[in-house]
């Protein structure tokens, strides 16, 4: 499958996405956050980083770019979107995913290997998981923490759309744990960890984030 | 020239680690008696002409759709008048 991964100015994680992307075994696309078409790409990443310097909230201004007009049509026609990090709150900021991201309740930015259990197995990017499969990837955040009001986040558990919880400490102050979440149809994922940077054994905290990016293919043969 | 104001601020139920980091600060530099802080945003629109119903209905559009999430922050919109300078 084709995969777009957007650069917004101020993207830190856009290579190592693709990267993750080739070595899931699909084709990474490098798209531009002023593009006006998503390159006929099956599926689109929104990479980590600091888009636009998170200047007003992060998120709010990529939100607004040419190439997430395509991405939120895409989304509603059911393409895969997943946002790490940065892409988490891109998502949040464009609606396509409920509830938002604040800083960190301990104020620090958080840089840590962080274990995750899977909650989700069936959206297109976790399906080369078992449910309840833990892993550890690499977390690395300073407005990481994920709130919602309390009737968002009782329909999200009670619809399975939490993805990913926090195991061994809660590390942003994320309700309920939550690491990542997907919109009610389960093809747009929101994720604050990091499994790109957990492709390689050289670097990083293993290889067990792989199944994000392998993910695509189960699903596209099944 | 009239000031079209939008303040933003963190919805009471969000927590502000901002507001509570000064709110830390401000015993250790000796300032005593504030028993909470939050800290928000505050957004300065300058127009050239009158400040009309129809451009303050603009001005909450922006709050809603740009300078605030409505998912976290409330905002508010006030005019302010321009100070006559002092002869």
């Amino acid at each position: 499958m084709k995969v777009g991964i957007v650069t917004f100015p101020g993207s830190l994680d856009d290579v190592d996405a693709q990267r993750a992307v080739r070595f899931g075994g699909n084709e990474a696309v490098a798209l531009w956050h002023g593009d006006h078409d998503l390159g006929g790409v099956d599926a689109v990443v929104l990479p980590g980083g600091f888009s636009y310097g998170d200047y007003l909230r992060c998120g709010a201004i990529s939100r607004f770019s040419p190439v997430m007009a395509e991405v939120i049509d895409a989304a509603g026609r059911g393409m895969p979107v997943l946002g790490i990090c940065n892409g988490f709150q891109i998502l949040c900021e464009s609606h396509l995913l409920p509830g938002a991201l604040i800083r960190n309740d301990h104020r620090k930015f958080a840089c840590r290997d962080q274990r995750l259990r899977i909650e989700n197995a069936r959206t297109p990017w976790t399906s080369s998981y078992d449910e309840g499969a833990e892993i550890t990837v690499v977390l690395k955040n300073g407005e990481g923490g994920f709130v919602a009001d309390a009737e968002t986040l009782d329909r999200l558990e009670g619809e399975g759309q939490v993805v990913a919880r926090y195991l061994g400490g809660n590390p942003n102050g994320s309700l309920r744990d939550i690491a990542g979440i997907s919109n009610a149809a389960g093809n747009v994922v929101g994720l604050m960890p990091h499994p790109e940077h957990a492709v390689e054994e050289l670097t990083g905290a293993g290889t067990q984030g792989l199944g994000f990016f392998t993910s695509l293919a189960v699903t596209a043969f099944a | 020239m009239p000031r079209v104001v939008v303040d933003v601020m963190p919805k009471p139920e969000i927590l502000d680690p901002q507001g509570k980091a000064v709110h830390g600060a401000l015993p250790r530099l000796g300032f005593q008696g504030v028993t909470d802080v939050r800290q928000g945003k505050r957004f300065e629109l300058e127009f050239d002409g009158e400040v009309t119903e129809a451009v303050l209905a603009e001005v909450h559009q922006m709050a809603e759709t740009l300078l605030s999430n409505p998912v976290i922050e409330n905002y508010a919109v006030h005019v302010e008048q321009p100070v006559e300078a002092q002869a």
